[in-house]
């Protein structure tokens, strides 16, 4: 029997997901929403593009317009979080002092920006960057006259702030402390790629470089990062992306098990029978890998959510997506279908030099995942293949002329669809008729290029 | 301003007045119109705001660029002669009466 109640801790994209999901199932049950951030769950992705140039205007980054919230019946609680859990009464207290029911609880408390833990980390004009507070923070600051950046961490958000930061105008160091950028992301092939259009672009990035300290003036505003090697740079912003810290207190406090993450099974259910997690905060033993994970992405909030939304209205299974990431920076569009780490074979297909190609990752002659960079229809069918299961050797990926355009087409898993068949009109459109193509419009050609 | 319809795969029907700079998928969204995804956002990057054009359109779309063609490789459910991105459906005037077909699934 479906409970009675469900309480969502957390209002980003895992957490509104689930909410959406759950009336999508037709589950009728009281859903409430709870989430610090006051403007309700927004898109994450363009507040490190778009938002910062203006190109993704303010009201674009809500992820659901606010009649979603009363259309779905949908009690959203924003400028407060869940501070405590009581999983003998089935209660969840809020900060706001509130005290609210479940049936079922779903952690979906995200992440916080990880401290940089050096001296002057907390100087005015030092920031890091999550919500769309801290973006509204620096796109003021980006839209002024230009500055000196210094981005800390060549991570993703770090180097789409550079990318982003350079378009804008403004002089752009970035340092990182790896001997390469995205080492945990992405293969030297496409990780050199991206920097090496950072430096075409005239962002200066620093690898295997430390920084020791930040100096400020005597109004406490920052003016100098100094590296470990005694070198100082200029600065009049500092943006710290170094990763980020997943936010289990209200699980620590509930007494669930806790290791980078909360702790949940196959099927994203702590030990607690009603209690699950879900999106960046969720540490859950990856299919394809078998390793325990958090992954922070949209698609695994989205895939996750759903997959809890499930087992609440009592269709449990365990959770399979084929995990998939997407970057923007400059003209170059990255994207990663499956894990790549752990791989011990690669190969390479299209054009390295002029920037369009995929680097196909295998292990023990297993296809695990693929890189794209300006590749998308790569992408996409490597995503389906590895849903399906469906084998491709790395000897069958280097025959002259492979081309994965060309490989059947794998069908759609978990829920293998039929063919659609398009009908013709019922209701014909009424609007004059004219020409059936013309020329893309420029706003779409502008989001193409700046809004990821 | 246009109207545009969205028909379900069920054979429901929403029909919304969608507002010029949106987008058809923008236009979804906003009026909470189910079988829409774009995890991307509107970037022409997830392959999650898939339509089917009506097949009797006439109605002036902007041509599909090499992104939109790529990224219609990685749909759900079949791409079809009639598969666009909604993302890169700008709405306009003239594209008031509008009809799109939803897939079943979007990922």
């Amino acid at each position: 029997m479906a409970p009675h109640a469900v309480v969502v801790a957390g209002a980003g994209q895992a957490g509104l997901e689930t909410a959406a999901a759950l009336r999508a199932r037709g589950y009728t049950g009281r859903v409430t929403l709870v989430g610090d951030e006051p403007p309700g769950p927004c898109h994450r992705p363009p507040l490190s593009k778009g938002y910062l140039t203006g190109a993704v205007p303010a009201e674009d980054v809500p992820l659901r317009p606010a009649s979603f919230y009363a259309e779905q019946d949908v009690e959203l609680l924003t400028g407060t979080t869940v501070v405590s859990v009581d999983r003998e009464r089935h209660t969840v207290l809020l900060e706001s002092g509130l005290r609210l029911p479940y049936g079922a609880l779903v952690l979906a408390t995200g992440c916080r920006p990880r401290p940089l833990p050096v001296p002057g980390a907390s100087l005015h004009g030092v920031r890091t960057l999550r919500g769309l507070a801290d973006a509204e923070v620096l796109r003021r600051a980006l839209q002024g006259p230009p500055l000196r950046l210094v981005v800390v961490g060549a991570g993703f958000v770090g180097l789409e702030v550079a990318a982003t930061a350079r378009g804008l105008g403004h002089e752009v160091t970035v340092v990182e402390t790896q001997p390469r950028a995205l080492t945990r992301a992405l293969t030297p092939a496409v990780s050199e790629r991206i920097v090496a259009e950072h430096r075409a672009q005239g962002v200066r990035v620093l690898t295997g470089r430390q920084v020791a300290v930040l100096h400020g003036d005597d109004r406490e505003r920052v003016r100098a990062v100094e590296l470990a090697d005694g070198e100082r740079i200029g600065a009049d912003l500092v943006v710290v992306g170094i990763g980020v810290l997943p936010n289990t207190e209200p699980a620590r406090a509930a007494g669930l098990a806790v290791d980078d993450g909360v702790l949940v099974d196959a099927g994203l259910r702590t030990a607690d029978p009603d209690v699950w997690a879900v999106g960046d905060c969720a540490s859950f033993p990856e299919p394809r890998t078998g390793r325990r994970m958090r992954l922070e992405s949209v698609q695994n909030a989205t895939d996750q959510a759903r997959c809890v939304a499930a087992a609440i209205c009592g269709e449990p299974h365990p959770y399979t997506a084929v995990p998939r990431f997407w970057t923007e920076q400059y003209a170059l569009r990255v994207q990663m279908a499956g894990l790549t780490s752990g791989h011990d074979e690669t190969v390479t297909v299209g054009d390295v030099a002029g920037g369009r190609f995929s680097v196909l990752c295998f292990r023990e002659g297993r296809l695990i995942g693929v890189e794209s960079v300006n590749r998308p229809a790569d992408h996409g069918i490597t995503a389906r293949l590895l849903a399906a299961g469906t084998a491709l050797s790395p000897a069958a990926a280097r025959e002259p002329g492979f081309d994965l355009k060309k490989l059947p087409r794998a069908p759609h898993s978990p829920t293998a669809s039929p063919a659609p068949t398009v009908p013709t009109a019922p209701t014909s459109p009424t609007a004059p008729t004219s020409p059936t193509a013309s020329p893309s419009g420029s706003r779409s050609e502008e989001r193409l290029s700046v809004h990821a | 301003m246009a109207k545009i319809t969205y028909k379900h795969p069920n054979g429901t029907v929403t029909v919304v007045d969608v507002e010029a700079p949106n987008t058809v998928m923008r236009g979804a969204k906003l009026n909470n119109v189910d079988g829409i995804e774009a995890q991307c956002g509107g970037s022409a990057q997830c392959g999650t705001c898939h339509v089917y054009v009506d097949s009797a359109n006439t109605l002036p779309l902007p041509a599909m660029d090499e992104v939109e063609d790529d990224v219609l490789y990685g749909t759900a459910c079949e791409r079809t002669e009639f598969s666009r991105l909604s993302c890169q459906l700008p709405v306009t005037e003239e594209l008031d009466g509008l009809l799109v077909h939803l897939p079943e699934a979007q990922s």
